[in-house]
């Protein structure tokens, strides 16, 4: 299903990983290895340690402990946050900005100008018509439809996003994962958090799961939803509270 | 008698009879303000940005130095420069007292510290919302600067605003280092001062007239921008 032309993902290596802050442990030693051009899922009940093992892993936070390293080059990467930050100018300049400062736009668009690649990215998300809008007077889904294709001019080797959905409607939602597909074809390797079941159920192919801010377990989505191993992941599918 | 007939008078026959005087004190009082905030704000929006996202060693004493500075009696300014730029000073030699240079230098010295303390602020509180979207983006801090000065740029409009009233108003430094030589150092401050002293109160007070409308209009010109641009950008 990955587009063939792309090299391989590295792999990221997370050893030992942990995260203290002011004596609170956010995250415990975590060892994890993220292999292949996967669509990994990281879900656990609220304030389980989701965003921040994400974010230690995207470079975003330095863990307290443990080392995060790619295998080989550091592979070009991208993260969609849950509310989506986006610069005080129009929804086209938010894209020419990062086209601006790098140098990796995709190769479909390279040969184009900065403000033609811009709207061709504007165009696959549905937002030509909003080019000239500034972007903090969209509206959500429109905003983090923008963040997508912000997102997709930076041409990630690994897009990470952060419950990228969780303000959104359902229509709204479709969008994103959709853009989400999207991005997998092209060969790029997701990591997204997620609390919706169901949304997890459909992206899936491999499940991590925190709870307690601790990894709990690295499963693959079939085995995951149907017999997970930890009694947690368990109760958390069955849609029990799990605390 | 002083009545605010008379004042007001005198303050609209001196403008609509366009006095040449009257013109070049108003012309020379924009010209060194607007020099002085221009060139401080050249200095102090990247640096008040730069304190924003640097933390060393001696960080909150500099915060605190400069926004203690905010309150520098215009005086003492004045008198510091004036020690630099006297016959006996270290840059006596460049013959710069009592010339609008040396008028800008002094208001430079006013104005730096209260735009780069209030844009340290604004460039703060906006770095609080986009250090995640900026770092994801592998931006350096240095590259960082220019982004957030040009996304708090409305509420920068309002802190170069604050130093152009700090010096535009202000008359303890223009005096001591310009001396209100007529027609070359002479602004508006220092001639209400002169006029008040020589009992002219109906000059003085049109002086005043004309600074405060010229201050308003400026302020009314830059509300506009600002908050056309607010709704707009939202």
């Amino acid at each position: 299903m990955n587009a063939h032309h792309t090299p391989p993902v590295a792999t990221l290596e997370l050893d030992n990983v942990g995260f203290v802050h002011r004596g609170n442990t956010l995250l415990k030693p975590t060892t994890l290895r993220l292999s292949g051009c996967q669509r990994t899922l990281i879900m656990g009940p609220n304030g389980a340690g989701k965003s921040l093992l994400m974010r230690l892993a995207h470079g975003l936070l330095t863990p307290t402990s443990g080392t995060v390293r790619w295998q080989g080059d550091q592979p070009a990467q991208a993260m969609v946050f849950q509310r989506p930050v986006l610069l005080r100018r129009s929804a086209l300049d938010n894209l020419t900005y990062v086209l601006a400062i790098s140098k990796v736009a995709p190769p479909e668009l390279k040969a184009l100008p900065r403000k033609a690649q811009a709207m061709s990215a504007l165009e696959k998300f549905g937002l030509a018509h909003l080019a000239k809008r500034p972007a903090r007077v969209l509206s959500g889904g429109e905003q983090q439809r923008l963040a997508l294709a912000r997102a997709w001019l930076l041409n990630p080797q690994v897009l990470f996003l952060d419950e990228p959905t969780s303000a959104l409607d359902p229509a709204a939602i479709k969008a994103v994962e959709d853009a989400v597909l999207e991005f997998h074809h092209r060969g790029t390797r997701i990591i997204m958090t997620t609390h919706d079941l169901h949304q997890a159920r459909r992206l899936a192919d491999d499940v991590l799961f925190l709870h307690n801010n601790e990894l709990l377990e690295h499963t693959p989505a079939r085995h995951f939803f149907t017999a997970p191993t930890s009694r947690e992941a368990g109760a958390f599918i069955r849609g029990e509270l799990v605390w | 008698m002083l009545t605010s007939d008379n004042a007001f008078g005198t303050a609209l026959a001196l403008i609509l009879t366009m006095d040449s005087a009257l013109i070049s004190i108003v012309m020379l009082s924009l010209q060194v303000s607007l020099t002085a905030v221009m060139a401080a704000s050249l200095i102090a929006l990247p640096l008040g940005a730069a304190l924003a996202l640097w933390r060393f060693p001696g960080h909150n004493a500099v915060i605190v130095a400069l926004n203690a500075l905010m309150g520098l009696p215009p005086v003492v300014a004045g008198l510091c420069v004036y020690l630099l730029l006297s016959r006996a000073g270290p840059l006596g030699e460049w013959g710069l007292l009592f010339t609008p240079t040396a008028m800008v230098v002094a208001q430079v010295i006013l104005v730096l510290p209260i735009i780069a303390a209030l844009t340290r602020q604004q460039v703060e509180a906006l770095y609080g919302e986009y250090a995640e979207q900026l770092n994801s983006l592998g931006l350096t801090r240095l590259r960082m600067i220019p982004t957030l000065l040009w996304d708090a740029r409305f509420g920068l409009i309002t802190v170069i605003l604050a130093g152009f009233g700090r010096a535009s108003a202000e008359v303890g430094a223009v005096m001591i280092v310009g001396g209100n030589i007529d027609g070359v150092t002479r602004v508006m401050t220092t001639s209400i001062v002169l006029e008040t002293s020589k009992g002219n109160l109906p000059m003085a007070l049109g002086l005043g007239i004309i600074l405060l409308a010229l201050v308003t209009l400026i302020n009314a010109i830059a509300h506009m921008i600002g908050e056309t641009a607010k709704r707009r950008l939202g």
